[in-house]
């Protein structure tokens, strides 16, 4: 075998792509179902929702770009069997090349020419703010053209995200045609969607080739390729942590709610007892025990990215089975109420057993909550994440995250003037990935509730 | 000059975005009315028509969508419309007084109620201290509160339902308002408990000069209480009377209707009317009269523009083209007019042709549009056609094996205390029932809430595993049964239940909720044609299978309701007050089907509920119960003609009857004791007016009036 490449598969890339297809399969099935369906094209035909969909398939994409992981070869030694590098890159990494090999020193602001901290220059005793390696490397030394290429390349940017927008809008105005306005409208936030992104990517592009767009970190990596790669561990995050506590919380909840006596006393034992220990003490000292393990047996993993991402899956398990007790106690509660209630008693006047009361009369009921929960989760397990960052429990160092960004932010925001780039770059992909999550649950729940259309 | 006066006043409910391109909804759609010191106006109509909505657009307590719109409000020749929110509050509660339906959420729980009304007093009255506790009392006293001094320091939660709303009269006198404004007063109470109240709002009204606004759907209330009456339909007035000629006289064709749709002893054995459809959409605007699409009597003419007021006799006005027709019906043929009173003279006038064409051409849009289809064909001949001399010939023929036995059932539940959940005593909810039920045949439950008839009902299903006793379904023994070998046997037994709207999953749609019984019970039948041929024996359409229960009226829910339970072909039929979430023409179309399918299928029915018509006009059988056992049983007429218990003859004295006189009153003093506490000997002695030392040592034992007449008590009334 002579691949340039050695094909990597991480267990959370493996799990990410599974969640995937298992999404798709059930979109699949979905076609053939008429009910589900006729909800799916409600939510189909509600802009706002197509518009956070927009941006979420944006996000996604990312992720999953940053999802195919492979080591290259390294330059063949003749007589030698072949060697492949240690370092675990993706696609995104091979696609963002210039952006994580170009770093300065230090920090530096957005579209910077220069560091942003004095140093001596060398040869002399002056001290000053030196140029950038990469940063505005191609202006001449005076910086006289700065502010010109700035507005140029922004400028070119825009209208290269316009030129490649405008077929995608073509297309999408020909598949859909004319006369169908509800659907028009949905298309038309699906397009404007679009533009922003074009001309957003448009001008990351044009400016990113000359400048850090959104300025450098402490280690001077770039801040756009720190938060792209973020977009990955977030999701992860959120999505598999939500998986761990899903099934969890629900099948503890229901049967808690439905069955009542002894059931419902050793889950509410259960519960409250993992309630009243300190959540960031007991996951610490979970992820403590974990990482433990993790170092005593360095044998179990090939490369540093597959010990980082042990960590974190480790850190979504940890959370997911620390997290299910204010959704199983919410869930509990609302079974009490449907199960007193006349539907449900005339399931059982039919003899109709308790699981299939459970599924059929119960949980359907119960979904508009276990959706709101899910996506306030997302976010808030996001949060967690750079909360136990913070504490030194979060992820591996090696593994860039929002908590990560936020963390190494944090100190800096007492400086004069203020590094304020690092945090407001994971700020606001923060905001725009769980504002989308937001919205877009909305409308699906709303879209699945018979009573609402 | 009239106290209050309502000149054209316009209720509207802006749509939002969602409804662009739709009309406002108008609720209240120009209505005008006159209340005179000391009169008791009522507003009468089914839900929907927008009662409670004038009521609050009086006192400018509307929710915030809406508004109105246009009209004037003159109460003591100010306009209230025009005041400032500040004089409106000191008309609030000063002027005009409140009472709203649910006494249970009226009342804050975590005040205690001396304070509630002190808080009134202090506003309108500026009283304080002792002078406030003092007048509390006297306020507590008017309400006919027993023992005031004690009670004032109570908190709401130890009080009953008819004495929280007796708290609630008494907060709304403290400003003594010269107009009391009563939304559904009563509608919330059991009749023993809405005879006091009703009793406590008459006596202050004539006491103390206060006008009254009573609004309610319940014909009989209003008939007790009413000097005038004012029939709303579709957000307007349709007729306003004076009382004795609106109840000997009503002229409006939706008031006979509403007459005729009325289970009454006089209607049993026949069929009660209804009105197809239901109450249009309050954003729907009308051209024409807003009953046309619903009345019997329509001629093209109703369709063209909205009919003019018409005096029929003097203070007897009505909304209808037909008002001069009827007038002259009415001297023809003298005060009796029913629904049948559809004027012969008039539809004489009328070719048959153009009658004919009239309703096939309007009866379809009807449907779609009022989103009813309920269509109460009548049936060739019935069993309840059959007259109630034959009746009873078929039902005695059917009376060989019972369907259903109970004997002795109980059901007791604990109450638990303290950290160790010990048991520390038992609510006999269900302390001792025998009951027999034969094929065919209908037997009532009657009684006020909280005396176990439910409990009753649910046991029998076994919903509820009984303490003791023994239910016998068709010879089989039912209590010793596993819930495996329980299943097959669970077909021949359903319910119905009250709520229509809690007992549909409104996540499945019509089709798949009553498959669910065929699916569990008799997997081999499931299939549309069996599906869509249950949905037409109910009265609805195949095609609605596919629909959720949220796209339909209550009536219809409870169709739905009624076809999942025949889907596994039960023999016997427990209804649980299905009938009394329903406005009374609906519960007339129920009414009628229930009697149909009896008919059809020779069903038999438990029909457990507090209303003595309807159990006048279906059921062979009655029971009564009281704090967990049944007092007496008997035959219709034997209970309901000649009551021996005394507490059926206070129930029976407790309705409202549409004369508005009639019945001497026997009134109950008290509420029913807690089933967890029952009082020793009889459980009716502390209210009971026979009761005597005898009554509180043991429990009476059953005493045979006749064959199939028991009556357990030991004075036995005559």
């Amino acid at each position: 075998m002579n691949l340039p490449v050695q094909v990597v598969v991480l267990w959370s890339d493996a799990l990410l792509f599974a969640l995937t297809a298992a999404c798709a399969s059930f979109a699949w099935w979905t076609r053939r179902q008429a009910v589900l369906r006729a909800a799916w094209v409600r939510v189909g035909k509600d802009p706002v929702a197509m518009a956070a969909a927009t941006v979420l398939a944006v996000f996604v994409l990312v992720g999953a770009l940053d999802s195919l992981h492979y080591r290259a070869r390294l330059p063949a030694q003749p007589g030698q069997p072949v060697h492949y590098a240690v370092e675990v890159n993706s696609v995104l990494d091979a696609l963002l090349a210039p952006l994580r090999l170009n770093t300065e020193k230090t920090y530096s602001a957005p579209l910077a020419t220069r560091l942003f901290a004095m140093e001596t220059l060398p040869g002399s005793n002056e001290r000053a703010f030196p140029r950038l390696v990469y940063g505005g490397a191609h202006l001449d030394a005076a910086l006289d053209g700065h502010d010109g290429d700035v507005v140029r390349r922004t400028l070119t940017g825009l209208g290269g995200g316009l030129l490649l927008w405008l077929p995608v809008f073509l297309w999408l105005r020909k598949k859909i045609g004319a006369g169908d306005t509800v659907k028009n409208k949905a298309n038309n936030a699906i397009a404007a969607t679009l533009l922003g992104i074009f001309l957003l990517t448009g001008v990351a592009l044009s400016l990113g080739s000359g400048y850090h767009v959104l300025g450098t970190d402490k280690v001077g990596q770039d801040v756009l390729y720190l938060s792209l790669k973020s977009i990955r561990t977030g999701l992860l995050i959120g999505t598999l942590t939500t998986l761990v506590t899903l099934p969890i919380a629900i099948v503890l909840g229901l049967m808690a709610g439905y069955f009542g006596g002894w059931i419902d006393d050793v889950i509410q034992y259960l519960y409250t007892t993992l309630n009243s220990i300190p959540g960031v003490l007991l996951i610490a000292a979970a992820v403590l025990m974990m990482q433990v393990v993790i170092d005593t047996h360095p044998d179990w993993f090939a490369t540093a990215a597959e010990r980082a991402d042990a960590r974190l899956l480790a850190l979504c398990l940890i959370l997911g089975m620390t997290s299910w007790t204010g959704l199983a106690r919410l869930l509990r509660g609302e079974t009490l109420k449907l199960r007193e209630l006349e539907f449900v008693q005339a399931a059982h006047a039919f003899g109709v057993g308790p699981l299939l009361i459970l599924r059929r009369h119960i949980l359907p009921n119960l979904m508009h909550i276990v959706l709101i929960a899910l996506v306030m989760d997302f976010s808030g397990l996001v949060l967690a994440e750079a909360v136990l960052s913070y504490v030194g429990v979060g992820v591996d160092p090696t593994t860039i995250s929002f908590g990560g960004m936020i963390n190494a932010a944090r100190m800096e925001l007492a400086r004069e003037p203020m590094v304020w780039w690092s945090l407001a770059a994971a700020f606001c992909f923060m905001f725009i990935l769980v504002l989308a999550a937001n919205l877009f649950a909305d409308a699906v729940r709303e879209a699945f509730d018979p009573r609402a259309s | 000059m009239s106290l209050l006066a309502v000149r054209d006043l316009v209720i509207e409910i802006p749509q939002g975005e969602v409804f662009r391109g739709v009309d406002a909804a108008r609720p209240v759609d120009g209505i005008s009315f006159d209340i005179a010191a000391g009169e008791c106006f009522s507003l009468l109509g089914e839900s929907g028509c927008g009662k409670s909505m004038t009521a609050l657009g009086l006192l400018r307590l509307l929710p915030e969508a809406a508004r109105v719109a246009g009209g004037e409000v003159l109460f003591e020749g100010r306009d209230l419309l025009r005041l400032t929110e500040g004089e409106m509050r000191s008309v609030r509660g000063g002027g005009i007084g409140m009472v709203f339906q649910e006494p249970a959420t009226s009342l804050n729980p975590v005040l205690r109620i001396g304070r509630q009304i002190g808080e009134a007093l202090a506003l309108h009255e500026g009283l304080s201290g002792t002078a406030a506790r003092a007048r509390v009392v006297e306020l507590l006293t008017q309400v006919g509160i027993p023992d005031p001094a004690r009670r004032l320091d109570e908190f709401p939660f130890q009080m009953s339902g008819g004495m929280k709303q007796r708290v609630m009269i008494a907060m709304a006198l403290a400003g003594r308002p010269r107009l009391l404004i009563a939304d559904e007063p009563t509608t919330a109470l059991d009749v023993t408990i809405q005879a006091q109240v009703l009793e406590v709002l008459d006596e202050l009204r004539r006491r103390h000069g206060m006008a009254l606004l009573l609004i309610s759907h319940d014909l009989g209330v209003v008939a007790k209480m009413a000097d005038r009456v004012g029939v709303m339909y579709a957000g307007q007035l349709v007729e306003t009377a004076p009382r004795a000629e609106f109840f000997t006289a009503p002229a409006h064709p939706y008031s006979q209707r509403l007459f005729a749709a009325l289970p009454d002893p006089t209607r049993r054995g026949g069929r009660l009317a209804t009105i197809p459809g239901s109450v249009p959409a309050a954003h729907v605007r009308h051209v024409g009269c807003r009953f046309a699409e619903r009345c019997d009597e329509v001629i093209p003419a109703c369709r063209a523009q909205p009919p003019a007021w018409h005096e029929v006799a003097a203070g007897h006005a009505v909304r209808c083209i037909l008002g001069q027709a009827v007038a002259v019906q009415k001297v023809g043929a003298g005060a009796t007019a029913t629904s049948e009173a559809a004027s012969p003279d008039f539809q004489s006038r009328l070719t048959g042709a153009s009658r004919l064409s009239v309703s096939s051409d309007t009866r379809p849009e009807l449907k779609v549009g009022a989103g009813d289809t309920a269509v109460d064909v009548p049936a060739p001949v019935s069993f309840a056609d059959l007259g109630f001399p034959l009746r009873r010939q078929v039902m005695a023929a059917a009376a060989a094996a019972p369907v259903l036995r109970v004997s002795d059932l109980r059901v007791h539940f604990p109450i638990r205390r303290g950290i160790l959940q010990r048991t520390v005593g038992l609510v006999r909810a269900v302390d001792g029932v025998s009951l027999q039920l034969q094929p065919g045949r209908t037997l009532a439950l009657v009684g006020e809430s909280g005396c176990g008839k439910t409990t009753v009902g649910k046991a029998i299903l076994q919903l509820i595993a009984p303490t003791a006793g023994h239910v016998e379904l068709a010879g089989t023994e039912l209590t010793t049964l596993s819930p495996a070998q329980l299943r097959p046997l669970r077909a021949k037994m359903q319910m119905v239940f009250q709520d229509p709207y809690a007992s549909l999953n409104p996540r499945l749609t019509t089709g798949e909720i009553i498959s669910e019984g065929i699916q569990a019970l008799r997997p081999g039948e499931a299939g549309a044609a069996r599906l869509g041929e249950l949905l037409e024996q109910v009265g609805l359409r195949a095609e609605m299978a596919g629909r959720y229960p949220h796209e339909f009226s209550g009536g219809q829910r409870q169709r739905i309701a009624i076809a999942r339970a025949l889907a596994v072909q039960p023999e016997l039929l427990v209804c649980d007050e299905p009938t009394s979430a329903l406005d009374v023409s609906v519960q007339a179309q129920i009414l009628n089907l229930l009697a149909d399918l009896q008919r059809e299928l020779g069903l038999a029915y438990l029909f457990i509920t507090h209303n003595l018509g309807v159990v006048d006009y279906l059921a062979h059988e009655v029971a009564v119960m009281y704090l967990g056992r049944i007092v007496e049983r008997g035959s219709t007429d034997e209970v309901l003609r000649a009551p021996r218990h005394p507490y059926t003859q206070a129930l029976l004295a407790a309705v409202p009857t549409l004369d508005g006189r009639g019945k001497e009153i026997v009134r109950l003093p008290g509420d029913m004791p807690s089933p967890a506490n029952p009082p020793t000997g009889c459980h009716f002695h502390p209210r009971c007016p026979l009761a005597e030392d005898a009554c509180r040592v043991s429990y009476p034992s059953e005493t045979k009036v006749s064959a199939t007449h028991d009556v357990h008590c030991l004075k036995m009334a005559g």
